[in-house]
Order: C-alpha cells, then sequence, then structure tokens
C-alpha cells in the first residue's frame, strides 16, 4: 500500500503539532500528515510540569533571557539560534494564550511568571504544575479545527525513506492492523521527542526511545552533542517520576541526611529563607545533580531500597501555595510515595530528564539531508548547548517547531520535481526486510526486556552524570555485545494485531543505535561541560572543545565550531 | 504464622477478535510489592512471563491516558492503581467496558476521537484579538479549570450506563470538555447545535457515575447538569424574545 502527502511529521506531541499547523498556515493547499505512535494527547510533552520561559514581565529582556540561557549551556549554545528563540518565545506562548491555554493569572488578570534554575528574572510562564499538559491539549484541541491535517494515529514508523541524500517519505506499521505502507511525501519533519528509555532511571515516558534519532541518523543526518544527558535533580525513587523544578522556584530546599542545605557546599551562594535567582535550589540542573554526587561520596545521602537520596523539603510553603501552585506534585506524592508534602519531606535522587543533543539541524530545522526537517528534543539547533535550563524546552518546541514547518512548506513550494520510483522500491525493500525480521527473531533465544534492561545498566554505570575513559570503553565494548545478541532476541507474538513485542523490538534497535552514538561522542570529547563531566578531564577546554560533536553512523565523530554572538566564553557563576 | 504473602496472582483477560472465539483469563503470578501499580504487574508478565501480552501504557503518572483498563470490576487507570490494595488477591485486569477489544486490554477509542471535535473543543473569539493576553481573573479561570483538567483516560465512557446503550450519545469527556470552552471567559462560540442535541446532554439520566470513575477531579455529571440548565434557558429565550436580545 502507498499513500502520498506533500509533507509527513513523525510525531504528534508539542513540536509536531506546532509544526502542522504552521505548514496548513504557511500554505492550505499542501496535504499535511502527523504520523505517530500514540495519539497526540498521549505525547510525553504532557508530562512537562513546571512552566514555559518567555520574556513578557516588566523589568525583564530578551538579552537577560538570552544570557542565561547560553551561560546555563555552557556556552556549547548556538547564540544567533538563541537570539531567534528568547525573541520568539513570548509571541509563541501568547499565541497559546489566545487558544485558551489556562497560563496561571495573577489577580488582575495578567499572566503570571515565577522563578526557575538558572534564570535571573521571573519569566516562566506556567499553568499550575501541569504546564506541558495543558499546552499539548490546547495544541492538540485547536489542531481538531484544522481538518485539513490527516492523521496516522498509533502507527510505528520504521524508516526514513531517502536516495541520493534528499527524503521521500517513510515506512509505517498501522498497529492495530499490522499493515505496512509506505508513506511518499515531498518532506519530512521528525518530531519525536527524546530518548531517556536509553537509561535504566528516567522521567521519561515509556515511549521515548530516541525513534527519530536513530530513523535520522540512519537516512545520513548527523546527530549532535549527543554526549550530553540531562539528570533532573529532583525524581522520586522507584518510579523516576518527576518533581518539578517549580517546587524549589516556589521556595523548596534540598537537604541531606542531617537536614543540612547542602548546595551551599558547591559553589550555588548561601542559604537564605527566600529562594534568591540563580542561587542554590534555583541553580541550574547539571550543577546540582553533581552537587548529589558528591554529597553521596561523603556520605550524607540516605539509603533506600531504591538508591541513594536526599530530601526536598517544602514543608514551610505551607498547604495554601502547594495546593495552587504544586497541587500535581502532592498528587503524586501522594499516590506514588503514600507521603503528603504540606507535611513530609519527599525523597528525590537525580534523575535522566532530557537530551542536550539529537538530530542536527541549522536555525530552521532544516538538516542536512535534503527535505528532512527536525525539531522540539529530537533536534539539536542547539539552544541548549551542555546544560538546558528548567522551562526552556517548551517555547523552544513551539518556536523550532513553527520554523521548521514553515521552512518545509517553503522548501516544498520551491521544489522541483523529481523521481519517486527509488523511494518506492525502498518501501517495498523496508517491507520485505520486517517480514523477514520478525521470522528471525521467531527462532530468538534472548529476551528483549534483558538486552534491555543490560543496555541501560551499562549506560548509567558507563555514561552516567560523571564519566572517564575507563568507563566509556567499557560501555562501548558492551554495547557492540548487546547489538550482537540483538540478533537473537526473540519475539512470540506472531500475531498482526496490536503486537506491542514487534514495537519492542524495533524501539531497541533504534536505542542501541542511540546509546552507541551516545558513549562515542562522551568518548572523543576529553574535557568537562555541562553536563558532561569526565573525571580524567575535569576542565573545560575552549581550545579544543567550543565546538559541537557530530556523529556520523556508524559512530565516526566530528566537530562544529559553536557560533558565538554577543556573549564570548566565561566563568558560570552561581549563587555569587 | 503465616508467611507473609510475596507474590500476587493477576488474571488477565487474552483476546484476538478474528483469532480466539471468546475472551478468556490468564493467570499469572507476580512479584506482590507495596511500590508496585497494576501497570508494574503487567510490565512484569510482559519483560519475563509472557510477551504476547499486548496493552497500552506510556506516562506511568496519571497524565497521558493511556493505560485505563477494568481493575476488579471498575475502570482505573493502572498506572495509578496498586496491587497491595487487591491482596491478597487474585486482581483480575479487564479491557474497559463499553468500547471495541483490539486486541488483550487493548480497546479501539476511535469513537471518541470522533466525536471529541465535534464539540468544537477549541477557542472561538469573536471581534479582534488582543496584542497581549485577553485578561482573565483566578475567579474567571475557576469556572472552567476543573473542566479542562481531562486526560482523555475513557475511564467515565467505561463507567457511563447510557452510553453502554446508546451508542451515539456524545459522552461525559465531550460534553465537559465543550463547557470546558463555554465557562471560559475569553471564548464566544455557540456549541448548543452539537451539545443540546438528542445526541448531547439531554441523552445523559444523571447516574453521575462518570464523577465517580474520573481519575482527575473533571466532575463531567456537573458539566452535564450545568449544560442543560444553560441550554433549557437558551431554548426558553428563543420562545420568549426577539432576535437581537437573545445574548
Amino acid at each position: 500500500m502507498t499513500a502520498f502527502h506533500n509533507i509527513v511529521v513523525v510525531g504528534g506531541g508539542g513540536a509536531g503539532l506546532r509544526a502542522a499547523v504552521a505548514i496548513a498556515e504557511a500554505n492550505p493547499l499542501l496535504s499535511v500528515a502527523i504520523v505517530s505512535k500514540v495519539y497526540p494527547m498521549r505525547s510525553h510533552t504532557v508530562s512537562a510540569e513546571g512552566g514555559a520561559a518567555a520574556v513578557i514581565a516588566e523589568g525583564d529582556t530578551i538579552d537577560e533571557h538570552a544570557y542565561d540561557t547560553v551561560s546555563g549551556g555552557d556556552w556549547l549554545t548556538d547564540q544567533d539560534a538563541v537570539e531567534a528563540f528568547v525573541e520568539e518565545a513570548p509571541k509563541e506562548l501568547l499565541r497559546l494564550e489566545h487558544q485558551g491555554c489556562p497560563w496561571s493569572r495573577r489577580p488582575d488578570g495578567h499572566i503570571a511568571v515565577r522563578a526557575f534554575g538558572g534564570m535571573k528574572k521571573k519569566r516562566t510562564w506556567f499553568a499550575a504544575d501541569k504546564t506541558g499538559f495543558h499546552l499539548l491539549h490546547t495544541l492538540f484541541q485547536t489542531s481538531l479545527s484544522c481538518s485539513d491535517i490527516v492523521r496516522y494515529d498509533e502507527w510505528f514508523v520504521t524508516k526514513l525513506l531517502s536516495d541520493e541524500g534528499r527524503v521521500h517519505g517513510v515506512v509505517a506499521i498501522e498497529m492495530a492492523t499490522g499493515r505496512i505502507e509506505t508513506i511518499i511525501a515531498n518532506a519530512v519533519i521528525v518530531c519525536t521527542g527524546g530518548c531517556g528509555r536509553v537509561f535504566p532511571f528516567t522521567t521519561n515516558a515509556n515511549i521515548k526511545t530516541g525513534d527519530g534519532m536513530a530513523l535520522a541518523y540512519r537516512a545520513g543526518a548527523p546527530l549532535k552533542d549527543m554526549e550530553f544527558v540531562q539528570y533532573h535533580p529532583t525524581g522520586l525513587p522507584f518510579t523516576g517520576i518527576l518533581i518539578t523544578e517549580a517546587t524549589r522556584a516556589e521556595g523548596g530546599w534540598l537537604l541531606n541526611k542531617d537536614g543540612y542545605r547542602y548546595l551551599q557546599d558547591y559553589d550555588l551562594g548561601k542559604p537564605t529563607p527566600e529562594p534568591v535567582m540563580r542561587s542554590m535550589e534555583l541553580g541550574p540542573r547539571d550543577r546540582l545533580s553533581q552537587a548529589f554526587m558528591h554529597e553521596h561520596a561523603k556520605g550524607r545521602t540516605i539509603d533506600t531500597p531504591y538508591g541513594p537520596v536526599v530530601h526536598l523539603d517544602l514543608r514551610h510553603l505551607g498547604a495554601q501555595v502547594i495546593d495552587t501552585k504544586l497541587p500535581f506534585v502532592r498528587e503524586l506524592c501522594s499516590k506514588y510515595e503514600r507521603i503528603d508534602p504540606v507535611k513530609e519531606l519527599i525523597p528525590v535522587r537525580p534523575v535522566v530528564h532530557y537530551m542536550m543533543g539529537g538530530v542536527h539541524t541549522d536555525i530552521n530545522g532544516a538538516t542536512p539531508v535534503e527535505g528532512l526537517y527536525a525539531a522540539g528534543e529530537v533536534a539539536c539547533v542547539s539552544i541548549n548547548g551542555a546544560n538546558r535550563l528548567g522551562s526552556n524546552s517548551l517555547p523552544e518546541l513551539l518556536v523550532f517547531g513553527a520554523r521548521a514547518g514553515q521552512a518545509a512548506a517553503e522548501y516544498v513550494r520551491t521544489l522541483q520535481k523529481g523521481s519517486t520510483s527509488a523511494a518506492y522500491a525502498q518501501g517495498r525493500d523496508e517491507e520485505r526486510r520486517l517480514t523477514k525480521e520478525l521470522r528471525k527473531h521467531d527462532a530468538g533465544t534472548e529476551r528483549i526486556a534483558d538486552i534491555r534492561t543490560e543496555m541501560q545498566t551499562t549506560m548509567e554505570d558507563g555514561a552516567g552524570i560523571y564519566r572517564d575513559g575507563d568507563s566509556l570503553d567499557k560501555a562501548f565494548v558492551k554495547l557492540h555485545e548487546l547489538r550482537e545478541r540483538f540478533d537473537r532476541a526473540a519475539v512470540d507474538d506472531h500475531s498482526t494485531t496490536f503486537n506491542t513485542e514487534l514495537v519492542a523490538l524495533l524501539e531497541l534497535d533504534f536505542m542501541l543505535d542511540i546509546a552507541q552514538s551516545i558513549v562515542a561522542c562522551a568518548i572523543k570529547r576529553t574535557e568537562s561541560r555541562g553536563a558532561h563531566q569526565r573525571t580524567d578531564f575535569p576542565k573545560r577546554d575552549d581550545e579544543k572543545f567550543l565546538a559541537h560533536s557530530l556523529v556520523h553512523r556508524p559512530n565516526k565523530v566530528e566537530y562544529l565550531p559553536v557560533t558565538i554572538t554577543r556573549w564570548p566564553p566565561g566563568e558560570r557563576v552561581y549563587g555569587r | 504464622m503465616a508467611r507473609k504473602r510475596t507474590t500476587i496472582t493477576m488474571e488477565v483477560t487474552r483476546f484476538r477478535p478474528g483469532e480466539d472465539s471468546e475472551p478468556t483469563l490468564q493467570s499469572y503470578e507476580v512479584p506482590l510489592r507495596k511500590e508496585w501499580a497494576v501497570l508494574d504487574g503487567l510490565n512484569h508478565i510482559k519483560d519475563h512471563l509472557d510477551g504476547t501480552l499486548s496493552y497500552r501504557w506510556s506516562c506511568r503518572m496519571g497524565i497521558c491516558g493511556s493505560c485505563g483498563m477494568t481493575v476488579n470490576g471498575k475502570p482505573q487507570l493502572s498506572c495509578a492503581t496498586f496491587l497491595v490494595d487487591y491482596a491478597p488477591g487474585p486482581v483480575r485486569v479487564e479491557p474497559l467496558r463499553n468500547f471495541p477489544v483490539i486486541r488483550d486490554l487493548v480497546v479501539d477509542i476511535s469513537d471518541f476521537m470522533t466525536k471529541l471535535p465535534k464539540v468544537k473543543p477549541w477557542l472561538i473569539h469573536e471581534g479582534e484579538t488582543p496584542e497581549g493576553e485577553f485578561l482573565q481573573t483566578p475567579q474567571e479561570m475557576d469556572e472552567y479549570k476543573k473542566y479542562s483538567m481531562c486526560i482523555n483516560c475513557m475511564l467515565c465512557y467505561s463507567a457511563c450506563p447510557v452510553y453502554a446503550l446508546e451508542p451515539e450519545f456524545l459522552g461525559p469527556a465531550a460534553i465537559a470538555l465543550g463547557q470546558r470552552y463555554n465557562l471560559d471567559s475569553r471564548d464566544d462560540g455557540d456549541r448548543r447545535d452539537v451539545l443540546a442535541s438528542a445526541e448531547g446532554v439531554w441523552a445523559c439520566t444523571f447516574v453521575g457515575e462518570c464523577s465517580t470513575a474520573c481519575p482527575k477531579g473533571v466532575d463531567p455529571a456537573g458539566a452535564i447538569q450545568r449544560y442543560k440548565l444553560t441550554a433549557a434557558v437558551a431554548a426558553l429565550k428563543d420562545f420568549l424574545l426577539p432576535r437581537g436580545a437573545r445574548r
């Protein structure tokens, strides 16, 4: 079977929906499709809690937002991209407001903003602590008014069709029926989000398996800055459920086992009763997660069956602040920890949360593969550099989702008609491969879950918050072994109807590629910067590494200089 | 003293329409741990005991709405329902009721996906859009806030006796989402043609099961009752007032 659309968007979360609407607005005559392995409102954007940063408050400036973002990213951000981002972010958030997003308000009816880690001014818009949920549902429900967008809900994309450096569509499986379809397109925008499931302990949903990164990588697009993996400092033990940074923005404290606000020992400022911007608990995520590791080494964390924890203390905020600003946190603590943060301490530990790296794109979301675009967490523009600031990812997916949509629409408009016969042939090849792949795994002897678990442990042990040459080399060898074992993975399910075991196999296939690319980039970067901390190379090295890693398949790493416009590299200063 | 139970039996529906003649229950023994949700039990089965079991899940924090199932007879989010609360078991896990089954615990929700756009769940604003934000006080937001909390998990449809009998019924979540926009101070839309139709609020007999089942406190039953009043008053105005004075 084959279908045709001018533009196919892979992924129906925040970036994908924003891109699709941008295309429909740019040229209503274009046929646009969203292909997603889940219904759009199930996408992981839904889990974002704390807020979305954009300059709107009096006394704030876009230059300050830019500087916070650049310094927060340890100068690995491309400053031209950051300037575009901070300029366009307020317009995107206002646009959502006009579409009905229930942003939290001041008593006078204007948009309220809150503090956030690494930000010098209060500029984070929020919808209580369910910002991603409201943002996603507003985008999705508004997209329903745009009947021109065709949706392939619960279709799993297995391959991008590409020929002579140009993309021609995708091959996807309809999960309900097992039908494999070639979808020809003039352009493809990948908006599939991150890959937290490569690690064992993550805030990321089950669907975050790096599909789009692997699809683009296999189609010839390089991945950028993959060694930069963000650990959020406050996840619930066992589940890894995120406890938003907004808890600290509202005044929460991080305490070690002695009840001591330990961040004061790590050059993050002095403790004060009220929160201070860019200080202590409002420092950047990389520095806070690293401080936890040191605290643990000193024996000052608390042991639990699910690893060491510290405590997040919200008790002094009182029930009223918690119920109006952080109701979801109270709900999550009650459900998953059976505690009440109004009266009790919340156990937390660092947890894999976000990929700074992703598919290499320019400022318009274009990858080096003609007709292939990427936006959102799957992409690396890069505005996040070596460490993303909290509340920059939601505006990022809007700004660059819109840009990618507009750029793809423009590309399609100027496109010379080319032959798609090679794409059809590739589509048929992929159908054959999938059928064969399934048959091959009939006789498999290894459990998918075992290989996946070993991959995850390998990544945590080898490429966690602190890494070194040894741990990374070992991880690389182990991943190679797991790739061999993957060939013997068993698929017991032979049904074509909603075969989630087949999907798990294909996801693991993608994740193994991504895991290797992360380790390959981390091995080569012999410095420490932001979220990439090498104990054998503890210093930042601007001479050699003020540059993005670009990894080409298979695992070949080269470097691309960072774009500096107005902020020359300097020291990251927090709390002083 | 008897040894503390360390496992629990899960009885899970298995069914492939077209291949199996009818649904059957399959029993699995899974570890009983205090942190484990019903979903963790299913994941244990999938990963270690039986890879052929099919179900949906994603965020495992009660916000994506994927993992609705019938647990011991009640519609629940399986990620937010805990095995220890069913000890010593067995705990029975079945697909959501009132939906066609695609496979095992996976149900077909395309009926809802078709109905949702009918209530026009988007902001309809007449007149100019302001340059800045629309002003909306916290009190004005409170008018619609709880109706905006719907995660589309379908537990309310599964609980609704009217939807079970009248598949044409728009259903609790869709109506609540229509009301969410009706009550938004920024919205000037008219959704009466859909909400006040035979398939809309009037089909509801106010059993209230939807509000009991809702894991997010949306209260669809309240939304429906409130809209019945709105629709009745509007109908009366249509009858009594000249055209220009009806708003």
